[in-house]
C-alpha cells in the first residue's frame, strides 16, 4: 500500500516542485531578513515567466530568456525597493499592487504578444553522469534541468552569504537592530535596496523556472499563487536558507503525494479521500508550521517596519 | 408583499436618516482631508495617465476606451444599477478591512470570509427558508456574520497568540475556504435536484421570499433602476458603513480598537488587552465581509455557486475591499464613494473590453498601480499630520480619553 | 488530415442547408455572447467563438454581427455584460457560454421577454419560451478517444487530468473511461481532477505523475490542459482532446479530438428567432447532428498516412456504432459499457 504512494517519481516530483518556491522563497529571505516584506513575489514571477518565455519564443535563446526574466524581475525589484524603502509605504499592501500589477500585465502582454497557447523548446533534462545511474536517488535527484540544479545550489551560497561574508552581516544587521547599523556607518537604505533588488531578480528567475523550464507554456496566471507561499515558506523556514529548502520540500512533498494518492486512487483504511481536502492540505500544513515558526529567533525584529534615522 | 414593502418603506426612511447624518460627517471629514484626498486623486491621475499610454501602445484609442468605460460604469440607468451592484459586496468587504486596518491588522481573507459566511447563511436560508420566509434574511445574515467572524478571528487569534503573519494565513484560510465550498457543494449542499446530473456546484435556488428586494424608486414618468440588477444590499451596506463608523469612533470599544491599532505598546500600557482587541477586530473583518457573501447570494446570485475558484464567486470582492478601504481613506465613511467609484471602473472596463475587445486585465494591473500609488501616498499625509500636531502624533493624543472611559 | 476534411465538409454541408432564411433578412442578424475563458484557450470558450465565426462566414458580415466578451469566469461579471446587452435591446440574440451562467439567466429571462437568449451546457431552458438550451454529448467523442486511446496504449495506463468533478468535463471523462474499459477491460485509466480549470503546474505535475505510474497515453478536459499536453510533447505519448482541436499545440503527440461545432446549434436558433420562436428547445450536439465531430491529427504516428487512416477506419466504426446506440437507447450513459464490449474491434485491439 504504502510503497505505492512513496515512490522515487514521488520525490523527483518533490524536486520539480520546489524549485520555483527555491528560487523566490530565498530571494524573500533576504529581503526579509534585512527588513522588508515583499508580498508582491507573485506578481513579478508571472512577468518573469512571462517574459522568459516570450524571450525564448522568439529568439529560441534559453540564455537571453533567462536574462529577461532576471532583467524584469530586477526592474521590479528595483521599484518595490523605492515603494517600501524610499517611500516608506505600508509594505503588505504596496505588496499587493504589485502583485496586481504583475497579474494584469503579464496577462495583457501575453494576449497581445502571443495570444494561443504555445509550447516552446525550454530546459531539457540533464543526466549527471554516474550520479544518474544511482538506483533510486538517480531518479529523484539526478535527472532534472539546469534550472532545478541551480535552484539547489543556491541555497549553501546563500547560507554562506548570509553567516560568513561582510554583506551577510550587514543585511542581518539592518533587520535587526537598523539604528545601530546606522551608526555604524551602515547605509540601511542601500542593503535594502541590494536586497529587495535580489529579490525581485530570484522571483523574475522562479517565475521562468515554470514558464522555460519546467512547464514550457505560459498561460494567465499561471502561478496561481505559488508566489503567496513562496513567501510562507520564508516564516516557514524560520528565515534560515536550510529552513527555507526544507519548507519547500515538505509543502512539495506534500502535493507530490496527494498528485500520487489521487492518481493510483489511494484509499486510507477504506476511504477514498476527496480530491478537495487533499488540496487544502498544503494550506491547512501551512498554517500549523507558522504557527511554530514564529517564536524563532532568527525572525527580524525591523521587518515591516521602514527605517527612519532617530526615531 | 405588503409587508415587505412596509419593511422597505421603514428601512429608507432610515437610510435616509442615516445617509443624511453620514454625509455630514463625510463632508465635514473630507473637507479637513482635503489635502489628504490630493495624493490619491494624483495617484488616480498617473494611473490613468499610464493606462492611456498603455492603450496607445496596443494601437487602441484611449479617448474611446475611456468614454466606454464610462458609459459601461454610469452610461445609463443600468450601467449605474450595475456599478452599485458590483460596489455592495466589495463596501462591506472594504468596512471590515477598515476596522481591521485601525486595529493593526491586515485583512486579506476577505475571499475567505466571504466564503464561508455565503455557506453558513445560504445554509441557513434554504434550510428555514420556507418556514420563516421574509425572516429568515435577518437570520441568514447574522449566521453570515458569525461564520465570516469565526473565519477572520482565526487568523486574527493566530496572530494574537503565536505571532503568526496575518497576511499569510489569511491567505492560507482563503485556500481553506474555498476547498470547503467545492465541497459541500458538490456534496451535501449541491441542489437536490441535479444530483447525478451534469452541473456545476451549486446549492438550490432561495425561495422567492428569502430574496434580498430589488431597488427601485418610483419617479414621475418610470420606475429609477427598473430592470436593473440593484438590490436593497447596497442600502445595508451604506448603513453598515455609518453604523461602523459610529462604532470605531463614538465608542470605546471602536477606540479601544484603534488604539491598538495605533500604537501598540501604548495601548497596553494604558490597560488595554491588546489580543483581545486583534481578535475582535478581525472577527468584525470577517463578519462584514461574510456579509457580502450572503448579500451577493440573497441579493444578487439567489443560490451560492462557484466554478471552483474563489473568484468565481467572490468576484475578486474581498482583494478589491482592500483597494476601496485604502481609497477611502480608511475610514468607513470614505468607503462608500471609494466603493461607487471602484465599482465603476470594474464595470466599465467589462464594457471597454465590449466596446473595443481591449483586454480587461489591463484594469488589474492600474488597479495595482493604483494601490502602490495610494499606499506610497500615505507618507506625504503622514507628514502633514505630524506636521500639524507638532511632531508628535502617536497614542497620547487620544489615551485620555480611553483613560477617563475605563 | 482527411479526417478534418472530412468533418468539415459535413458540418458545412449541415448548417449551409439550414440556412436560406437568414440571408433574406435587411438588417444584420445581431448576437452577443460572453465565455469564461479567452477566444484562444484551445478549449470550451475558443468553441463557441469558432461556431460564431463559421456562422459569420457563412452568412456574410453584412448579414451576421458580434459582440463576445471573453474571460469573464466571475460570474457576476457575465451578468453585468448580459443584463447590458439585454437593456440596449440591441440583440437578437444573448449567449451565456458557461453552465455556471444559468442561474443569472433565470432571472434576466422573464425581464427581458423580448430578447431570446440561449445558455449551455445545460439541457434546462427553465421552461422559459426566450431561452434555449444547448449541451455536447461529450461522453461521445469522449468514449471514441478512450476506446481508441485504448488500444493505442501499450502499457496499458492512461492518464486523464480533469478540473473539477462536474458538467462538461465530468461528462467527458466518464464517456473516455467508458470507451477505454469498454475496448481493453484490462486497461488502467488512472483519473484525477485537480480542482482548478486554470493551475497549469498542477496539472502538468498531475501530467508527469501520470507518466511515472506507467501513462504512455494522456487526455484531459478545461484550459490547463495546456500543461498536460507540454508534458505529452516531451515525453513523446499521446494527447487525445476535446472541445476544439488542439492539433496545433500538440503537435506529433496529438491523436486524436472531439471537436464542437456550435454552429449546428446556432444555425437552428438563429432561424427559429427569424421565424419568431425566442426559445424553449433544448439541443444535444451529438455525432449523429454533426455537432459533435471527431479530428485526427496529421501530425499523428508520425505523419504515417496507412496508420492514420487504418485508425481513421477504426474512428469511424466507433462514430457509428455510437451514434447507433444513441438513437436506440434513451440513457446511454448506463449502457453503453454492456452493449459496445470488444467483440466489435478485435481486428483493431492489435493495431496499438
Amino acid at each position: 500500500m504504502l510503497e505505492d504512494i512513496i515512490t522515487a517519481s514521488v520525490f523527483a516530483s518533490t524536486i520539480r516542485l520546489a524549485t520555483p518556491y527555491i528560487f523566490a522563497s530565498l530571494g524573500e529571505m533576504f529581503s526579509q531578513r534585512s527588513g522588508v516584506l515583499n508580498l508582491g513575489v507573485d506578481g513579478v514571477m508571472l512577468l518573469g515567466a512571462f517574459f522568459g518565455f516570450y524571450v525564448v519564443y522568439i529568439t529560441e535563446s534559453l540564455i537571453l530568456g533567462v536574462i529577461a526574466a532576471l532583467i524584469i524581475g530586477a526592474l521590479m525589484g528595483l521599484a518595490t525597493a523605492f515603494i517600501s524603502v524610499t517611500l516608506k509605504a505600508e509594505q503588505g499592501i504596496s505588496g499587493i499592487g504589485i502583485y496586481l500589477f504583475g497579474l494584469g500585465m503579464s496577462e495583457l502582454l501575453y494576449k497581445e504578444l502571443v495570444g494561443t497557447p504555445r509550447t516552446v523548446a525550454g530546459f531539457p533534462s540533464v543526466d549527471l553522469p554516474i550520479l544518474s545511474d544511482l538506483p533510486w536517488l538517480g531518479e529523484i535527484f539526478f535527472q532534472h534541468n539546469l534550472l532545478v540544479y541551480l535552484a539547489f545550489a543556491l541555497v549553501p551560497i546563500s547560507y554562506f552569504i548570509l553567516n560568513y561574508t561582510t554583506i551577510g552581516l550587514q543585511i542581518r544587521a539592518v533587520g535587526q537592530h537598523p539604528d545601530a547599523a546606522d551608526a555604524m556607518g551602515v547605509s540601511v537604505t542601500r542593503i535594502r535596496y541590494l536586497t529587495v533588488t535580489l529579490g525581485g531578480t530570484l522571483s523574475g528567475l522562479a517565475g521562468a523556472a515554470l514558464s522555460i523550464a519546467l512547464l514550457k507554456v505560459f498561460q494567465q496566471n499561471m502561478t496561481a499563487g505559488r508566489g503567496f507561499i513562496a513567501v510562507a515558506l520564508v516564516y516557514f523556514g524560520g528565515w534560515r536558507p536550510y529552513g527555507v529548502l526544507g519548507g519547500a520540500i515538505l509543502f512539495s512533498f506534500v502535493n507530490a503525494l496527494q498528485l500520487q494518492a489521487d492518481v493510483i486512487g489511494f484509499e486510507l483504511f477504506g476511504w477514498q479521500i476527496p480530491a478537495e481536502f487533499s488540496n487544502l492540505l498544503p494550506a491547512l500544513i501551512t498554517i500549523i508550521v507558522l504557527v511554530f515558526a514564529s517564536k524563532r529567533k532568527e525572525k527580524p525584529t525591523a521587518l515591516t517596519k521602514p527605517f527612519e534615522r532617530g526615531e | 408583499m405588503p409587508f415587505v414593502s412596509q419593511i422597505a418603506h421603514d428601512s429608507a426612511i432610515q437610510t435616509a436618516t442615516g445617509l443624511q447624518a453620514g454625509l455630514k460627517n463625510f463632508a465635514r471629514a473630507s473637507f479637513g482631508r482635503l489635502l489628504d484626498l490630493l495624493p490619491g486623486l494624483i495617484a488616480l491621475v498617473g494611473a490613468f495617465l499610464v493606462s492611456a499610454f498603455i492603450l496607445l501602445t496596443l494601437d487602441a484609442d484611449p479617448i474611446k476606451a475611456f468614454s466606454a468605460m464610462w458609459s459601461g460604469a454610469f452610461g445609463n440607468e443600468n450601467a449605474t444599477a450595475n456599478t452599485l451592484t458590483k460596489a455592495t459586496p466589495i463596501l462591506f468587504v472594504a468596512i471590515g478591512i477598515t476596522v481591521a486596518f485601525r486595529g493593526g491588522v491586515i485583512n486579506i481573507g476577505g475571499e475567505g470570509q466571504m466564503i464561508t459566511g455565503a455557506l453558513a447563511g445560504s445554509a441557513i436560508t434554504l434550510s428555514l427558508g420556507d418556514e420563516l420566509g421574509f425572516w429568515v434574511i435577518p437570520l441568514a445574515l447574522l449566521a453570515a456574520f458569525l461564520a465570516g467572524g469565526f473565519f477572520g478571528a482565526i487568523a486574527g487569534f493566530l496572530k494574537a497568540q503565536f505571532d503568526v503573519n496575518e497576511i499569510l494565513s489569511t491567505i492560507m484560510l482563503n485556500q481553506v475556504a474555498v476547498q470547503l465550498m467545492n465541497y459541500l457543494l458538490n456534496g451535501p449542499m449541491l441542489d437536490p435536484t441535479k444530483v447525478g446530473t451534469n452541473h456545476v456546484p451549486e446549492t438550490a435556488r432561495i425561495v422567492d421570499a428569502a430574496k434580498i428586494p430589488r431597488f427601485r424608486l418610483p419617479l414621475a414618468d418610470h420606475l429609477l433602476f427598473d430592470r436593473t440588477s440593484l438590490h436593497w444590499g447596497l442600502i445595508l451596506a451604506v448603513l453598515m458603513a455609518v453604523v461602523i463608523y459610529i462604532f470605531m469612533w463614538k465608542t470605546t470599544f471602536g477606540f479601544r480598537i484603534r488604539a491598538v491599532g495605533y500604537k501598540e505598546r501604548a495601548a497596553r500600557y494604558a490597560g488595554i488587552n491588546v489580543k483581545q482587541q486583534m481578535v475582535l477586530s478581525m472577527f468584525l473583518a470577517g463578519g462584514l465581509s461574510g456579509l457580502a457573501g450572503i448579500v451577493q447570494v440573497l441579493g444578487l446570485t439567489y443560490r451560492l455557486k462557484t466554478d471552483g475558484s474563489p473568484a468565481g464567486f467572490t468576484g475578486n470582492a474581498g482583494f478589491n475591499g482592500i483597494v476601496v478601504a485604502l481609497f477611502g481613506g480608511l475610514t468607513p465613511l470614505g468607503a462608500i464613494p471609494a466603493s461607487v467609484f471602484f465599482g465603476g471602473l470594474l464595470v466599465g472596463a467589462q464594457k471597454m473590453q465590449r466596446e473595443i475587445q481591449g483586454a480587461s486585465s489591463l484594469i488589474t494591473s492600474i488597479n495595482g498601480i493604483i494601490v502602490v500609488f495610494v499606499v506610497a501616498s500615505q507618507i506625504f499625509i503622514l507628514r502633514r499630520a505630524r506636521r500639524r500636531v507638532g511632531g508628535e502624533i502617536d497614542a497620547q493624543t487620544i489615551l485620555p480619553t480611553e483613560e477617563t472611559n475605563a | 488530415m482527411k479526417g478534418k476534411l472530412w468533418c468539415t465538409l459535413v458540418v458545412l454541408a449541415i448548417f449551409a442547408l439550414s440556412l436560406p432564411s437568414a440571408l433574406a433578412q435587411d438588417e444584420p442578424f445581431r448576437v452577443a455572447a460572453v465565455a469564461p475563458s479567452a477566444t484562444d484557450d484551445l478549449a470550451f470558450s475558443q468553441s463557441m467563438y469558432d461556431a460564431l465565426l463559421a456562422i459569420q462566414e457563412e452568412m456574410g458580415e453584412d448579414n451576421f454581427e458580434f459582440a463576445f466578451q471573453e474571460g469573464t469566469f466571475i460570474v457576476d461579471d457575465a451578468a453585468v455584460a448580459l443584463r447590458d446587452w439585454a437593456f440596449s435591446g440591441d440583440y437578437d440574440l444573448i449567449i451565456a457560454h458557461g453552465s455556471q451562467f444559468g442561474s443569472i439567466l433565470v432571472d434576466l429571462a422573464p425581464e427581458f421577454p423580448e430578447t431570446s437568449f440561449a445558455w449551455g451546457t445545460d439541457q434546462d431552458t427553465f421552461g422559459l419560451d426566450n431561452v434555449y438550451a444547448y449541451t455536447a454529448a461529450a461522453d461521445q467523442g469522449g468514449y471514441i478517444n478512450g476506446a481508441i486511446a485504448a488500444g493505442q496504449s501499450m502499457s496499458g495506463v492512461i492518464g486523464v487530468v480533469g478540473p473539477i468533478e462536474v458538467g462538461d468535463a465530468k461528462l467527458y471523462v466518464d464517456g473516455f473511461v467508458a470507451g477505454a474499459e469498454a475496448m481493453n477491460p484490462d486497461v488502467t485509466v488512472n483519473v484525477v481532477y485537480i480542482q482548478s480549470f486554470s493551475d497549469v503546474p498542477q496539472a502538468t505535475e498531475a501530467a508527469l505523475t501520470h507518466v511515472a505510474n506507467g501513462a504512455d497515453v494522456l487526455t484531459g478536459t478545461a484550459q490547463m490542459v495546456v500543461g498536460p499536453i507540454a508534458v505529452a510533447l516531451e515525453n513523446e505519448i499521446q494527447w487525445y482532446g476535446t472541445q476544439t482541436s488542439q492539433a496545433g499545440l500538440a503537435e506529433g503527440s496529438g491523436v486524436l479530438f472531439q471537436i464542437y461545432n456550435w454552429e449546428v446549434v446556432l444555425a437552428d436558433i438563429i432561424d427559429h428567432i427569424q421565424m419568431g420562436v425566442l426559445g424553449g428547445t433544448a439541443y444535444t450536439i451529438d455525432l449523429a447532428n454533426g455537432g459533435i465531430t471527431m479530428e485526427l491529427s496529421e501530425h499523428s504516428f508520425g505523419g504515417d498516412e496507412m496508420k492514420q487512416e487504418e485508425v481513421w477506419a477504426q474512428v469511424e466504426e466507433l462514430i457509428e456504432s455510437v451514434t447507433m446506440m444513441a438513437d436506440d437507447m434513451d440513457d446511454m450513459d448506463d449502457d453503453m459499457d454492456d452493449d459496445m464490449d470488444d467483440d466489435d474491434m478485435d481486428d483493431d485491439s492489435d493495431d496499438g
